[in-house]
């Protein structure tokens, strides 16, 4: 039986308002949504020229859930992204130029080239670099919350997680533990439908991920993640909750991958008719639709953000591939930390 | 400086600690009301309240990873797992996202994890366990394994201070049946020196933990013979060139462990004296170590997984005629 919460569509303008919103906001949740998109579409591009090694990964029909969840966090959150979330690293104001030195190992991507795709963050935006072992880092961001709960800090730490690591361990000892303790953390179900050629159906039991919020004891929601807005006004909420001590959320953003799992993979498993029905759906399409009706958004301002996005990351690509390889020489460098790495943003 | 056991030791190191520096804090399961199931931290709760001495949930993963995020936002987390055995159930935590953190994304994971080790009391094959050599293959960790209750307390505080993830194992035998003095200041012992033991010139032994007792037994029934134990103290990083320079002036070396035989990190000791120190040797480096087996429950079986007095004896005495 389904216990969660539907959340509502994003509604009027003034409604918007009241979330915190302002015309401002809007443009630049619009900004950060084409700029998360075009990061990956040049990423393919640079993954067929050859200048990715590896494979490579998007978040493509994601870019809602992960704008929507990141505007919504304060300065001071923290948060662990995963590999669907470009759009948070853009919106917490992650350089994209810095991204693509990341794709293509460059020693100026966050990991020097130690590691690749978005296994990167940037601790100076309060982010921490994700791992491929999916949701190892969401016990890491109940920490961080646990951290703020000893020292009585006004923060919150969002944790991500898919639908597909929602069967493990992890996911669970993490939300208990958060549970019990009451601590100032949101969890974020980035549900796509697909872990990587398993369907829900094979994954879970359950009507909806967030229905299990319920057993540790916290409220669950369901979000339309293709909806930005909505997306935004549900994070606000339970981020809010959160820091005003009422303990943890899950928010089920709900999602189609509309690619495959990663670059080599043509989701042939999936139905054509699935995507057909979630491309009608295409959260950018949907928020410049609503920016049209809603915010008098005109064709000059579409064209001018359009045209600004493209030249940033024209001029982002252009720097990346200038960035040098990292030299073999820094291999062994840094497996064990000095004292002195520990100036860093997140530590102090 | 005050007698102390082994467990008072580590009890009293981390009661300083906390003391000292807010940052630090515990977390475990029934480490607070009850204690710990090995009374380490006995009244930690009363003295400093429930969110600096956390009782978890049956969750390594959740106190590992939990321990991790703390520790990026500026704490300093000790996190006792009840017993070594059950960090396999953290294992993933640490090797996959602790140990390469740093490495990676820069982001150094200051994480004290405090393992209670090691049989000898029928614990059986879940409560025995010496998995240091695990952890010890795993760039990015460091695995400390101290024999004195004075070393228990020096680098259990340097341990703490460290701003990468170490692995402290206290072998439970030694728990509440040895006795050292300890002096009563902070003190640290740095991470990555070997301790002599007692000093000898015509064979080494190089150990660490329990077996560092049973290995001076050993040598005290042998009248005729003089033998050097090198305590390695830290087993990640170890320190090489004691061991090459104790080997170099005996020329003869038993490696000994409690850790099973293949793929213990005596192999490695053994290798790197074979590359570095093979023109001053006169036998054959030795290595005595459990049987590849589970850690057996029944005080027979035990006896004869556990290197004993007497096997050590014997590989000392081959050692010695060849």
């Amino acid at each position: 039986m389904a216990t969660a919460r539907v959340a509502e569509p994003s509604g009027s303008l003034q409604e918007v308002k009241d979330w915190g919103l302002d015309r401002e906001d809007l443009l630049q949740i619009y900004r950060n949504l084409l700029i998360t998109r075009g990061v990956e579409e040049r990423g393919h591009i640079l993954y067929r020229q050859g200048k990715i090694p590896g494979s490579f990964y998007t978040g493509r029909g994601n870019e809602a859930a992960a704008v929507g969840i990141a505007t919504a966090m304060g300065p001071d959150d923290v948060g662990t992204p995963l590999h669907r979330d470009m759009g948070v690293h853009i919106t917490r104001g992650v350089e994209p130029w810095r991204i693509f030195a990341n794709y293509m190992g460059r020693i100026d991507g966050p990991t020097r080239g130690r590691d690749g795709n978005v296994h990167m963050a940037d601790a100076r935006l309060g982010l921490i670099a994700m791992v491929s072992h999916l949701p190892a880092m969401l016990p890491v961001a109940v920490g961080c919350a646990l951290a703020f709960r000893i020292r009585e800090e006004k923060r919150v730490a969002v944790a991500w997680y898919g639908e597909g690591a929602s069967a493990r361990g992890d996911t669970h000892e993490g939300m208990n533990f958060a549970g019990v303790r009451m601590l100032p953390v949101v969890f974020v179900c980035d549900n796509n439908q697909w872990a990587y050629s398993t369907p829900t159906h094979l994954e879970y039991a359950v009507e909806h991920l967030a229905d299990r919020a319920q057993a540790y004891g916290f409220d669950g929601v369901v979000v339309d993640g293709t909806d930005v807005l909505a997306v935004y006004h549900e994070a606000k909420r339970a981020i809010e909750k959160a820091r005003d001590g009422g303990g943890p959320t899950l928010i089920e953003c709900q999602t189609l991958r509309m690619e495959g799992h990663a670059v080599h993979d043509d989701a042939f498993y999936v139905p054509k008719e699935l995507f057909e029905r979630w491309a009608e759906r295409d959260p950018i399409e949907r928020y410049r639709s609503w920016l049209r009706e809603h915010a008098d958004l005109t064709h000059e301002e579409e064209d001018e953000i359009g045209v600004g996005v493209k030249r940033l990351l024209n001029e982002a690509l252009q720097k990346a591939e200038q960035s040098p390889l990292p030299s073999p020489d820094t291999l062994l460098e840094g497996v064990y930390a000095s004292q002195d790495d520990l100036e860093t943003p997140h530590h102090k | 400086m005050a007698e102390k056991t082994y467990l008072q030791a580590i009890s009293d190191g981390l009661r300083q600690e906390m003391r000292r520096d807010k940052r630090v804090f515990v977390i475990g399961e029934d480490v607070g009301v009850y204690g710990g199931a090995f009374k380490v931290t006995l009244g930690f709760q009363e003295e400093f309240g429930p969110w600096r001495v956390l009782d978890a949930p049956l969750s390594e993963t959740a106190i590992l990873g939990g321990a991790t995020g703390a520790a990026i936002m500026g704490l300093r987390p000790v996190a006792e797992m009840q017993f070594a055995d059950f960090i396999s159930c953290g294992w993933d935590h640490l090797v996959t996202v602790a140990a390469k953190q740093r490495w990676r994304a820069g982001t150094p994971i200051p994480i004290t994890v405090r393992l209670p080790s090691g049989g000898g009391f029928s614990g059986g094959p879940f409560h025995s366990q010496n998995p240091e050599s695990s952890f010890a293959h795993i760039p990015g960790l460091k695995c400390v394994c101290p024999a004195t209750p004075a070393d228990a307390k020096g680098l259990l505080i340097s341990a703490i201070e460290d701003p990468n993830p170490v692995l402290f194992f206290e072998h439970k035998h030694l728990y509440r049946r040895i006795k050292g003095e300890v002096p009563d200041e902070r003190y640290t012992t740095p991470i990555g020196e070997a301790r002599i033991h007692q000093n000898g010139d015509d064979l080494t032994v190089v150990t660490w933990g329990a077996m560092v007792y049973t290995a001076a037994e050993a040598a005290a029934k042998l009248d005729d013979l003089s033998v050097e134990i090198i305590d390695l103290r830290t087993v990640m990083p170890w320190d090489k060139e004691a061991v090459l320079a104790s080997v170099r002036k005996t020329s003869k070396v038993l490696v000994l462990h409690e850790d099973t035989r293949s793929g213990g990190f005596g192999a490695e000791i053994a290798a790197t004296i074979g590359e570095e120190a093979f023109e001053d040797l006169d036998a054959p480096i030795k290595r005595l170590a459990a049987p590849d087996t589970p850690v057996p429950f029944s005080p027979p079986l035990e006896q004869a997984f556990i290197p004993q007095v007497d096997d050590v004896v014997a590989s000392l005495r081959e050692l010695a005629e060849y």
